[in-house]
């Protein structure tokens, strides 16, 4: 049972639990590729001095609110963060730290796509703070990189990765599956061969084919052959946990590996219900300022976004505050993706209502959730089929 | 005012897609009726619904003015007509408006089933034919073989049939003179008292209800008090107008005349297609025969998804059914659905269409149960029952025997394909009548049950002869047959928005389809699903559907709990277009998809 005093630890400064982050990020790409929904754009040319300036204005902005804020985490993302100049890292990274002090493990990420060009940059962000890379592989063989539009091939790819290992501390990388014609064990192979090569940490994601994108257009138009039905892509995923438990990989998250202490603390962040700043354009962000928690939005182009912030000296769009029964809504469909789970009482103490007890029973019988003490967590079984399991729990 | 010498009404008519509408676009557009800018492909297609399937389902009217060789202006009314067999009431409704019909053939196709339908349709409403062949431009058009065979099969003369293109306006002028010099100038008195048809009527937002009609004798004005004959209802012309296709206003229309007027009418159904209309005092005793009422031949039950909309449901049926008289509904009640409507389609297009036109022009989501025809039950106590639905069907143990509707359907398909059409026939319980030969193709005359035909009959007809069949039917009377009801169960909940009537030879190859179906119309639940088919308490088929094994999203973010959050809700909102058959959800499409046989 909840003491009546521990729903009051938990609000109104509730984001404690999670942590506070800063996402910076950067919309452009040296090209589209067909399956991506990311809000990135290609331009012939970027004046870097004056994001410098706008991305430095956004910075002193959000500081001046979350004043006496220990800041966790940075999350460069793309975009293509790897296209950014090391100067502009550097200045940004400086602007961070006379804004806010940062915590001991202070975690700077910044995304990188595996091209030689962008190699080149490694130690200059290194030198600018960044202590972890992210790197975009997608795929290990050529062909397929292709397919999915990719301008690296794996033999740069592989150069690339020994570079960035031999240049940061920590070092992860992201591949997609369930592609066209990808059969269960070319993708074991595949994985096995990642693993293999990876650090502590990989982002594993089935393929998404997205509205809008050009292989959502393609698909709609019947186009798009070889896709793997639901039964092969649960194939793939749960052997996906199997290979990744076994190489020490476990999942922490729905798509995330890492050995114990290497996951990435700035995503950790989004599931745990923390506040998190985020500058640049169509970045979001959730912040809890006296008690209540706002949901930020910034203008999703690039020139609509700098305009703002120099025009009016504010990137946002108006501020919506979150009523407590969205924010549990968030909570409960973020912090389920985690193999931690969520807390009963934070969630009840954002719902103000408990959950629904037969709801809840009838998933923990049938072996979708369990319960220890305060925590609620989706069991092997249940994180596959995680959206059937939260629109059972929404009210 | 136009005097009788210099007015020409006629309908165009044809088979599906032969060209009709193209053909009206040409005649408005080469008279001037319509300005460069706004003319489109179509353009009397006016709804979006037929804009998206690219055929016509309303007959449309327009009114055009024609300067003609011999230095005279005259005004014709021409009414396009829809081509498809489930809107052959409109075809018939609208000749009875006019003198004369331009019987359009598509000279790379020739004479299809529809073309012999509305050819008898004409001789019956007395008309004179022209015939114009179509698509001369095409390469593979053969415009002298298709004449012979208009002569052949048809028996009209095509001798002086018009050759066009509607598409590059080829013959056109020779069509507006043929019009003029060929088809006679209507009769009427502009002395006697009113006597006006009422063609059509439909419901506009802006000015209510509107009603089409053709003068036959005197003259109307706007002002004037107008009877309907056959409800007596009266009323006072607010507005009087023409049709160019865009309503425009005039003074007085006389004998031969068409146009539409409203009069401030609340009760929807005192406009009937078919009245006729007088004036309030000293009108004509004399009504027009009226129209022939359609018999709808398909049922199904129309349910509002949310269940506070059925008022609106309501209103929106009688708006819907001013403008299609083809159509019937009355009230019913459903453990599972709630209030809704039985409605009554002249086929399965006609259902189809009026259910995309509730939804889209009253806003309004449906279910939609399964389609069924009229069954007559004949009970050992000696009394018959009518059943329109398969769920009231009474307990076997009093049933005598049933009866089913039967059709004659002539099919014409070319002779590579005759195989496939026998064996289609067959399969759906049919006795061929009849067998011969128009040149190379083949008239097949079939006594079919109607059940078998309603509810995907024509697409798969279509897919076996890759469209090169044509197709039309005739009800002619009911005959016994060894026929059971078939209840579906889901999850062990019977369902019965999905109860059917089947003959008994073919109770089980139906339910193992059946289950097939559903099996793919019901998504994964999370937990595995048995769906049966039975007849009575015996289980004749059964399949099994797997839980969901993944659905969950890979990616999501910071940026995306907003987003991911919309997609939820809009999943839960999906799911309220669901109905939930214990703890099962069912898309609605399901209940007609679960019935097509395509297997
Ligand atoms: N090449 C060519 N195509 C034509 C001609 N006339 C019509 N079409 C095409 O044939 C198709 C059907 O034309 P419609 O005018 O819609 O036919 P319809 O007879 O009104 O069809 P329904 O109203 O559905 O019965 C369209 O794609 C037209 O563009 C023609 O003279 N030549
Ligand atoms: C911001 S994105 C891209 C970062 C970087 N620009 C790159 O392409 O390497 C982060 C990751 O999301 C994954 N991703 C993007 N679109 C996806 C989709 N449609 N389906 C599955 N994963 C996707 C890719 O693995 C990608 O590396
Ligand atoms: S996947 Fe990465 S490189 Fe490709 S368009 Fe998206 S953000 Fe840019
Ligand atoms: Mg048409």
């Amino acid at each position: 049972m909840l003491s009546p005093n521990s729903l009051q630890v938990v609000l109104p400064e509730d984001w404690r639990a999670g942590g506070f982050g800063l996402y910076v990020h950067w919309p452009f790409c040296q090209a589209k590729c067909p399956y991506c929904d990311f809000n990135s754009h290609v331009a012939a040319e970027i004046d870097q001095n004056r994001w410098m300036r706008v991305y430095c204005s956004e910075i002193r902005r959000i500081g001046a609110e979350t004043q006496g804020r220990i800041l966790d985490t940075v999350f460069f993302g793309g975009g293509t963060p790897s296209l950014m100049n090391p100067d502009l890292v550097a200045e940004i990274m400086d602007t961070i730290r006379a804004t806010w002090p940062t915590s001991n493990s202070f975690e700077v990420t910044l995304e990188a796509n595996p091209t030689s060009v962008e190699a080149a940059r490694f130690h200059g962000y290194r030198d600018a703070g960044v202590n972890r890379l992210s790197m975009g592989f997608q795929a290990l063989n050529d062909p397929d990189l292709r397919a999915l539009g990719r301008l690296h091939t794996v033999a740069e790819a592989q150069t690339a990765f020994t570079l960035a290992r031999d240049t940061f501390d920590r070092v992860s990388f992201d591949l997609i599956y369930a592609r066209q014609n990808q059969t269960l064990s070319d993708w074991r192979r595949e994985l096995s061969k990642a693993l293999s090569m990876a650090a502590d940490h990989l982002s594993l994601y089935q393929l998404t084919i997205e509205d809008g994108t050009a292989f959502g257009k393609r698909h709609t138009a019947g186009g798009l052959p070889g896709l793997p039905d639901e039964d092969l892509a649960a194939d793939m995923y749960f052997a996906t946990q199997e290979l990744c438990a076994k190489a020490g990989l476990p999942a922490y998250e729905v798509s995330n590996h890492a050995a114990a202490g290497a996951h990435s603390r700035h995503n950790l962040i989004y599931w745990q219900g923390g506040d998190y700043a985020g500058i640049g354009p169509g970045a979001h962000g959730r912040l809890t300022l006296n008690g209540t928690r706002f949901a930020t939005e910034t203008p999703l182009t690039p020139s609509a976004w700098l305009g703002k912030v120099e025009k009016i000296g504010n990137g946002e769009n108006p501020r919506t505050a979150i009523p407590g029964s969205d924010q549990a809504a968030e909570y409960l469909m973020m912090g389920l993706r985690i193999s931690e789970g969520i807390s009963l009482s934070r969630h009840a103490a954002m719902a103000n209502i408990s959950l629904n007890s037969n709801i809840i029973n009838e998933l923990r019988d049938n072996r979708f959730i369990e319960t220890d003490g305060d925590t609620l967590r989706v069991t092997a079984k249940g994180r596959p089929v995680l959206n059937a399991v939260i629109r059972a729990l929404l009210p | 005012m136009t005097d009788l010498e210099h007015i020409r009404n006629f309908s165009i008519v044809a088979h599906i897609d032969h060209g009709k509408s193209t053909l009206a676009d040409r005649l408005i557009q080469l008279t001037g009726t319509v300005a460069e800018r706004d003319m489109q492909a179509q353009i009397l297609d006016s709804m979006d619904i037929e804009r998206e399937r690219g055929i016509t389902i309303k007959a449309n009217s327009v009114r055009i003015e024609y300067p003609a060789k011999d230095g005279q202006t005259y005004i014709l009314n021409l009414i396009d007509t829809p081509g498809h067999v489930d809107f052959a009431y409109e075809v018939s409704r609208s000749m009875r408006a006019v003198e004369g019909s331009l019987l359009v053939v598509d000279a790379t196709q020739g004479v299809e089933a529809q073309t012999l339908a509305n050819v008898y349709h004409a001789i019956d409403a007395d008309h004179e034919i022209v015939p114009i062949l179509n698509k001369i431009d095409l390469p593979a058009s053969e415009p002298e073989k298709v004449c012979e065979q208009i002569e052949d099969v048809i028996g009209i003369d095509a001798s002086d049939a018009v050759h066009v293109s509607a598409k590059t306006g080829v013959g056109i002028p020779d069509v507006l003179e043929a019009i003029v010099t060929r088809l006679p100038a209507p009769k009427g008195d502009r002395d006697a008292p009113l006597k006006a048809m009422l063609v059509d009527s439909w419901y506009d937002s802006y000015l209510g209800v509107v009603v089409m009609i053709r003068v036959m004798d005197g003259t109307i004005k706007k002002g004037d008090r107008i009877r309907m004959m056959q409800t007596n209802a009266v009323y006072g012309v607010d507005k009087l107008a023409v049709l160019k296709p865009e309503m425009q206003d005039i003074k007085e229309l006389g004998p031969g005349e068409i146009g539409v007027f409203t009069a401030s009418i609340k009760q929807v159904r005192d406009t009937r297609v078919g009245d006729t209309i007088t004036s309030e005092k000293s009108g004509t005793e004399m009504a027009l025969p009226g129209f022939k009422p359609a018999q709808p031949v398909v049922f199904c039950g129309l349910f509002p998804v949310d269940n506070a909309e059925f008022e609106d449901l309501r209103d929106a049926i009688d708006k819907l059914a001013l403008n299609d008289a083809s159509f019937s509904f009355e009230m019913e009640t459903s453990a599972a659905l709630g209030f809704g409507f039985r409605c009554g389609f002249l086929g399965l297009l006609h259902l189809e269409v009026i259910r995309d036109r509730l939804e889209r022009e009253y806003d309004i989501e449906l279910i939609t149960t399964a389609p069924s025809v009229i069954y007559h039950v004949f009970m050992r106590d000696g009394t018959t029952l009518e059943l329109h639905n398969p769920a009231d069907m009474p307990d076997m143990t009093h049933v005598d025997h049933i009866e089913e509707p039967r059709i004659k359907a002539t099919i014409l398909v070319p002779d590579e394909y005759l195989g496939d059409v026998l064996k289609l026939c067959q399969d759906r319980r049919g006795i061929q009548i009849d067998l011969t030969y128009a040149g190379s193709r083949a008239m097949v005359v079939y006594d079919l049950p109607l059940n078998e035909v309603v509810f995907d009959f024509y697409d798969r007809l279509k897919s076996v002869t890759k469209g090169y069949a044509s197709f039309d039917y005739q009800m002619i009377g009911y005959r016994e047959d060894a026929l059971v009801k078939m209840s579906v169960l889901v999850n062990e909940e019977p369902v019965d928005a999905l109860s059917m009537m089947v003959h008994r030879d073919r109770a089980e190859a139906r339910g193992r389809l059946m289950c097939e179906k559903l099996k793919e119309l019901i998504p994964r639940h999370m937990f595995k699903i048995p769906i049966q088919a039975a007849i009575g308490g015996r289980v004749i088929a059964r399949e099994t559907l797997s839980a969901m094994r993944k659905d969950v999203t890979a990616k999501c973010y910071g940026g995306d709990a907003t987003r991911k959050k919309k997609l939820l809700e809009k999943q839960k909102k999906g799911k309220k277009k669901m109905r939930e058959f214990g703890r099962v959800s069912i898309p609605q499409e399901a209940f007609i998809n679960a019935l097509k046989m395509d297997g």
